[in-house]
């Protein structure tokens, strides 16, 4: 790379400007993947937590189940069926509903889920739920002034506080955690909304067959929360478009330096330079600015998403927050780059020599 | 005209090149013959269009002829495929451009150190002799480290002369060499010509227009319309 870096030398503002392209870029997409995990996370951690691998969805009979949370309802017959099929691992119901919390001053919107204490998050302080009590969040207990042994109000029933579990959410709304009659009770429903299962070694296609039940991972599960696919594939659209903007201005940069060094590339061709070589040394340098731009762009984005949710935007800070979207910078702009240089092998060193005299 | 064929110089024997124009082939080199030996400094003279920069195109590898033979350092260019032919041009050929054709990111220096680096060598291992190349031609006392546009027109020439040498060439080949220089500094540069190619016992061909500058030639040929004579 010697000319490359040479000419990074050089065209130091040129370069900066690029690099400076490159960061913003990158920092848009860095605020758009932690956001993307932040809202997911606010979406569905209730149901991404649980510590089971499948997902049973029901519906009456004669109706056709399908994956939606809001949608699904086992029967007692249903879930008997499961609890008793051979090889099945375990089964637990689980009741979801949106309800307000009331206490002493203040309502807020929440997710009530009702489960066995086997499916509990983690308890931060308390005891796992019994009948007529609840379990909260930690960010809800402290908002709200909530600790163990307080009376709240979930819809119409008034519940005892058990204990504090890590926070959890479902449909960007706090979680609190009940025993599955009481949640009947809460919600009015007649049923668990779904199970959660350990299938073991059990035919749950023969089984989805006979009880008329729909199963997915509990990763496939994430797509029954309302709104959760659009809103995921929305965001997840707009960073595809993101990266798909950037390989296109690095290769529109790259293709004008190209054009510019055009009389620098018949020189070095007519001395003895490979076209080899010369792609090489262009793509050296676009890996530099790639390299460059992505990572700063990376770090503001990253400052940038720690205060956002300071501020109590959901946003995640992680490993792949920062890794997914400079290896997708670097990659997609060195293709936009590779396109954009493989111009200088159609460069005729002949006119280095004057050959348009 | 000498047809002697030469194991280290240039030859050039019979050549023929004709460009497609309209309908018809327009003949650049007709039947050319050429020998240049070692330590031996060729002029060649004539119009515009009449063939000299084709030549130099020939001799450099940079076209294949229609027909006919170039011998380089011994080795015909004819038989070479386009990557060999480029590695000759590499380590045999010198080129000394018309416009100096000077990269504007690179310090003199730099513009011979590029050309190691582009044979497989350490540039830092040759920046001593490149030194000491630049220093003959008379780019010195700073001037090494200086970009293009802090150049003069003749200085730039000069840097332009130790880049075609640096590789060590067996061939240096000259295209106008003072078209953008005065009579002064044209005859400065013809003549540092004329000294590297005994002192670095090249075979020299230096086309130009300027009948002015070729005492210190030890061959003049005239070429008109394709033909050499």
């Amino acid at each position: 790379m010697f000319v490359a870096l040479r000419d990074i030398r050089f065209a130091r503002g040129r370069f900066a400007l690029m690099g400076a392209v490159v960061a913003l870029i990158t920092t848009l997409v860095v605020f758009l993947y932690g956001l993307t995990g932040g809202l997911a996370a606010d979406s569905s951690s209730a149901i991404a937590g649980l510590p089971a691998q499948d997902v049973v969805f029901g519906a009456p009979q004669g109706a056709t189940p399908g994956v939606s949370f809001s949608n699904s309802s086992v029967s007692a017959a249903q879930q008997s069926a499961w609890e008793s099929a051979p090889g099945v691992g375990s089964v637990s119901p689980v009741g979801i509903a949106m309800s307000r919390l009331t206490t002493a001053g203040s309502a807020s919107s929440v997710s009530v889920l009702g489960v066995p204490a086997a499916l509990l998050p983690p308890l931060t302080a308390g005891t796992a739920p019994g009948a007529g009590q609840v379990a909260v969040g930690q960010k809800t207990a402290s908002a709200d002034g909530v600790t163990v042994g307080s009376t709240v109000t979930v819809g119409a029933r008034t519940l005892t506080v058990s204990g504090i579990t890590a926070d959890r959410s479902y449909g960007h709304a706090a979680s609190v955690w009940t025993t599955v009659p009481t949640w009947q009770q809460v919600s009015g429903a007649t049923g668990p909304s779904a199970l959660a299962v350990d299938p073991g070694s059990a035919d749950t296609a023969a089984l989805d067959r006979a009880q008329n039940t729909d199963t997915v991972s509990r990763g496939s599960a994430l797509a029954g929360i309302d709104g959760f696919s659009a809103e995921q594939g929305s965001l997840q659209m707009i960073q595809g478009f993101l990266f798909v903007v950037s390989a296109l201005v690095i290769g529109a940069f790259f293709t004008v330096w190209t054009v510019q060094r055009r009389t620098d590339i018949a020189v070095l061709k007519a001395v003895g330079a490979s076209s080899g070589y010369l792609v090489r040394d262009a793509l050296g340098q676009a890996l530099i600015l790639l390299l460059g731009g992505s990572l700063v762009g990376a770090g503001v984005g990253l400052a940038g998403g720690a205060l956002l949710r300071g501020g109590g935007m959901p946003f995640v800070l992680g490993a792949a927050t920062v890794a997914v979207p400079v290896l997708a910078m670097v990659l997609l702009g060195l293709a936009g780059a590779a396109l954009a240089v493989r111009r200088i092998t159609s460069v005729d060193p002949l006119t280095a020599l004057g050959a348009n005299r | 005209m000498s047809t002697v064929t030469l194991t280290t110089g240039l030859t050039l024997r019979d050549v023929v090149l004709t460009y497609p124009d309209g309908d018809r082939r327009l003949t650049a080199l007709d039947r050319v013959s050429l020998s240049v030996a070692p330590g031996e400094l060729t002029a060649v003279v004539g119009p515009s269009g009449s063939g000299k920069s084709s030549l130099l195109a020939v001799a450099s590898t940079l076209l294949r002829p229609d027909s006919g033979q170039v011998l380089i350092a011994g080795a015909d260019a004819g038989a070479l495929s386009p990557r060999q032919a480029t590695a000759l041009r590499r380590d045999r050929v010198g080129i000394v451009f018309q416009q100096p054709n000077l990269l504007a990111s690179l310090t003199a220096l730099e513009q011979l150190l590029v050309v190691e680096n582009l044979r497989g060598g350490r540039a830092r291992a040759a920046h001593g002799r490149a030194e000491r190349l630049l220093a003959s031609v008379g780019i010195a006392d700073g001037k090494q480290y200086r970009r293009p546009h802090q150049l003069s027109g003749g200085e730039r020439q000069r840097v332009n002369i130790a880049r075609a040498l640096f590789a060590e060439p067996s061939v240096l080949l000259v295209d106008e060499p003072t078209s953008a220089l005065d009579h002064e500094r044209g005859a400065q540069i013809v003549e540092l010509l004329a000294d590297v190619t005994r002192d670095y016992a090249t075979a020299t061909v230096m086309v130009t227009h300027d009948r002015a500058l070729l005492d210190r030639a030890d061959q003049v040929l005239e070429m008109v319309d394709g033909y050499l004579g």
